[in-house]
């Protein structure tokens, strides 16, 4: 700017002098520069008055700024702004935009809802959610279950029931199976002559004869097999005993099994100990009434109940 | 006392307040025309109707809540984003191939902070006058009038800023509703916020940093130079003709006449200044090319405008090349198409524009997706049978419902279960998901391995995908 003149003003000092003639210049940051530091402090002032910003002790500033909320309670609060309560909120509002869905889930019978392109893609997306957060422990991610532990909910085989209402009622209150030991009342043969009968009701190959004594064994007073899994080995769903004649296994491990002996193996260590691990919690205390009907719709879906 | 210190280097100098002076000529009616036509553009297109069946009834609109843009006919989803890429692609192919035939004009004539700079000037001449008008009032003490013409003149740019920022908001809902609830405080703050900073923005760009954004803010600016070539048209100043063997002269009494100025070894240019005083971005186009000029030639149309009325040709100032102005005699400047460089670029442009028509032609009024359910990757059931899942996602893009017929090829009949969703109904701009299973006996598992899908609008029979899908059974899964 002085180029033109050829005047450049005196440089500013800091007004010190030291040995004499030693002088400091004085280079103040540009206006811009420092207009946006105060701005900034204010910015900060404000911060503090509206947020949780200063410890004091053992506790600390609160701020003026407010968040209201419902918490599961159905109790709404309001409390100081901080991000659990922002969740909260945040939570609030997510539920209340899903409402709609869920009360029209809540008000369509089953066989409609999975009828209704838009509904069931609300089922899917939201069912796929509650069961991860649920079911998923147990039944896996997908539904695919784990053989000795859980029950696979993809495939077609149902130990309570595939219908709508069997599986609402699964989920509502849950389920115990129960199958006796056999150990002390069967001698090794004899618990080995039935894996050989339940192994051929799978068509798989074993000992024919040793399999014929184990179809007597099984509907004789001796074992009584067939009080729970019936006179055909079909299972009683009301009872949740299994179909012993289709190719799922859940207790014993029949398709993990490489040969014949551990496939026996697998089924005669079911029939010595029996079980007492079947166990699926009721959820009707933790999930909803429209959430059990969602996972019901969603698990139904899974498997292609019936 | 003496200090013994020095005169301080200045690392800093103050930018000098460019007080333009207007001009006519023809590139000045050039700029004027790009001007008008982009502000009826931009200020215009959000009220432009256009029929739509269950959309707003906006030519244009960017439907955020809807994730879809409307662009006239063609309504643009996220999954379409590609096709914004290749028109940013075009765009800057475009402004390469520009450059490297005519320089920076893009910068000089369609850039928006020109337009804009160049309207708050107008508006900053209309009140406060013409340049020396200007600078008269710049160096006046504050009194009623100043304060009445200097006021004045930015409660116009406030204005014009605030409507830039509404028109800019405006294009992202329906105009009429969206403006009458920015008014009445029912906007969403993303609208008040948009307005504001694009307001603010506008306003400082074009009435305080101006020039300042060409030479040191915009990335065009510093990387323009690498498609300079001595062929490229630049806004030149033809040195030998305007300086002579002694330098350029003003003019007076004999040294008016050109014939006498050649005898006397003077050039044409008779240092009237006109050329410095127009441009924007404050240069002297006599010091040669230079980064800070956006080649709007406002300094050719000054320089005609004396070389008319001194009698002598045109053409001191012109768009011309490096190579040209070093000839022994310099040809009549022409924009020289015939290079490699232009030739690449022409070509990337007419590759990209063509595959994007392309894909715009052939896209379908419905987007689907199918994923394979891999938890788990296959069932086996009761009967031995084999089942894979699949997740059909179908999104309805047309303005209006349709119905989708969903089948399969290259599968037995009975095989496919879409659960009584055959034929499924999309509500406009929604998206649903069909679950579909397919069903096969152990030994048919290995042969339907791959099979399609195949989704057929009903609505519209041209409208029809296939998606190609895998079967997964014990043995390929692994």
């Amino acid at each position: 700017m002085n180029q033109k003149t050829g005047q450049k003003p005196a440089p500013q000092t800091t007004g010190h002098a030291w040995d004499g003639d030693l002088q400091e210049y004085n280079n103040p940051v540009p206006t811009w520069w420092l207009v946006s530091f105060y701005i900034s402090v204010a910015a900060a002032v404000i911060y503090w008055f509206l947020y949780p910003a200063w410890p004091i002790g053992g506790s600390y500033t609160k701020g003026f700024d407010t968040i209201t909320y419902v918490n599961d309670k159905g109790v709404t609060k309001t409390t100081h702004w901080n991000t659990r309560a922002l969740l909260m909120k945040e939570t609030n509002e997510a539920v209340t935009a899903q409402k709609p869905y869920y009360t029209k889930v809540a008000d369509t019978p089953f066989e409609k809802i999975t009828k209704d392109p838009e509904l069931d893609s609300f089922v899917v997306s939201a069912g796929k959610q509650l069961f991860s957060d649920n079911c998923a422990a147990c039944h896996q991610q997908g539904g695919a279950g784990k053989v000795g532990f859980a029950p696979n909910l993809t495939d077609d085989d149902w130990l309570y029931g595939g219908e709508f209402a069997k599986i609402q009622q699964t989920i509502t209150h849950g389920r115990h199976g129960y199958m006796p030991p056999f150990a002390e009342v069967l001698d090794d043969k004899q618990v080995s002559q039935l894996a050989d009968y339940v192994l051929s009701l799978s068509k798989i190959a074993v000992d024919p004869v040793s399999a014929q004594a184990g179809n007597a064994l099984f509907h004789s007073e001796t074992a009584a097999c067939y009080y729970c899994h019936g006179d055909n080995a079909h299972g009683r769903q009301e009872i949740g005993s299994a179909n012993l004649t289709d190719r799922i296994w859940l207790w014993a491990n029949v398709p993990g099994a490489d040969t014949i002996a551990d496939k026996e193996a697998a089924v005669k260590n079911v029939i010595r100990k029996g079980l007492n691990k079947g166990v699926m919690p009721a959820w009707q205390d933790r999930l909803s009434a429209d959430q059990i009907k969602l996972l019901t719709v969603y698990v139904h879906e899974l498997g292609g109940g019936k | 006392m003496t200090t013994g210190t020095e005169q301080p280097i200045e690392f800093y100098e103050k930018r000098m307040p460019i007080v333009t002076r207007s001009v006519k000529g023809k590139f000045r009616n050039f700029k004027t025309a790009v001007l008008v036509l982009a502000y009826t553009v931009y200020f215009g297109l959000p009220w432009l109707p256009w029929h739509r069946h269950d959309a707003a009834s906006q030519a244009v609109m960017f439907d955020m809540d809807g994730r879809r843009f409307f662009i006239f006919d063609l309504v643009v989803y996220p999954q379409n984003v590609f096709w914004l890429a290749i028109l940013l692609f075009i765009a800057a192919a475009i402004l390469f191939f520009a450059t490297t035939l005519i320089g920076r004009a893009f910068c000089g004539y369609f850039c928006f902070q020109t337009l804009w700079t160049d309207l708050f000037i107008w508006v900053e001449q209309f009140i406060q006058g013409e340049r020396p008008a200007r600078l008269r009032l710049q160096k006046q003490d504050w009194n009623a009038e100043k304060i009445f013409k200097v006021g004045g003149t930015h409660l116009i740019w406030l204005l014009i800023a605030f409507w830039t920022g509404i028109t800019f908001v405006l294009y992202f809902g329906y105009a009429p509703d969206l403006l009458k609830r920015f008014f009445t405080g029912d906007a969403a703050s993303a609208a008040y916020i948009g307005v504001l900073g694009l307001g603010l923005s506008t306003y400082a760009a074009a009435a305080f940093m101006r020039e300042q954004i060409c030479a040191y803010i915009c990335p065009y600016g510093r990387f323009q130079s690498v498609m300079y070539e001595p062929e490229t048209l630049a806004v030149a100043y033809d040195v030998r003709r305007g300086e002579g063997e002694k330098g350029r002269i003003s003019p007076r009494g004999e040294l008016k006449s050109r014939e006498t100025r050649i005898e006397q070894g003077h050039g044409d240019c008779i240092d009237c200044g006109f050329c410095v005083q127009v441009c924007p971005a404050g240069i002297d186009i006599r010091d040669g090319l230079q980064y800070k000029c956006i080649s709007c030639g406002l300094c050719i149309d000054a320089c005609n405008n004396i070389m008319d009325s001194m009698g002598y040709p045109k053409g001191l100032i012109r768009y011309d090349s490096e190579a040209n102005l070093a000839l022994e005699t310099p040809k009549p400047p022409a924009i020289s198409w015939k290079r490699w460089k232009a030739a690449g670029y022409l070509i990337a442009i007419l590759v990209m524009t063509f595959g994007l028509l392309y894909s715009i032609s052939q896209r379908t009024e419905f987007e689907e997706s199918v994923q394979q359910i891999r938890q788990p990757l296959f069932v086996i059931l009761s009967s031995g049978e084999i089942r894979n899942r699949y997740q059909i996602r179908l999104t309805n893009k047309t303005d209006r419902d349709a119905v989708y017929s969903i089948s399969a090829k290259n599968l037995p009949p009975q095989a496919l279960d879409l659960g009584g969703m055959e034929n499924v109904t999309v509500h406009s701009g929604k998206s649903v998901i069909v679950q579909a299973s397919v069903k096969l006996e152990p030994e048919l598992a290995e042969k339907y391995e791959h099979f399609t899908f195949v989704i057929q609008s009903l609505t519209n029979p041209a409208d029809r995908s296939e998606e190609s899908a895998n079967f997964y059974n014990e043995h390929n899964h692994t």
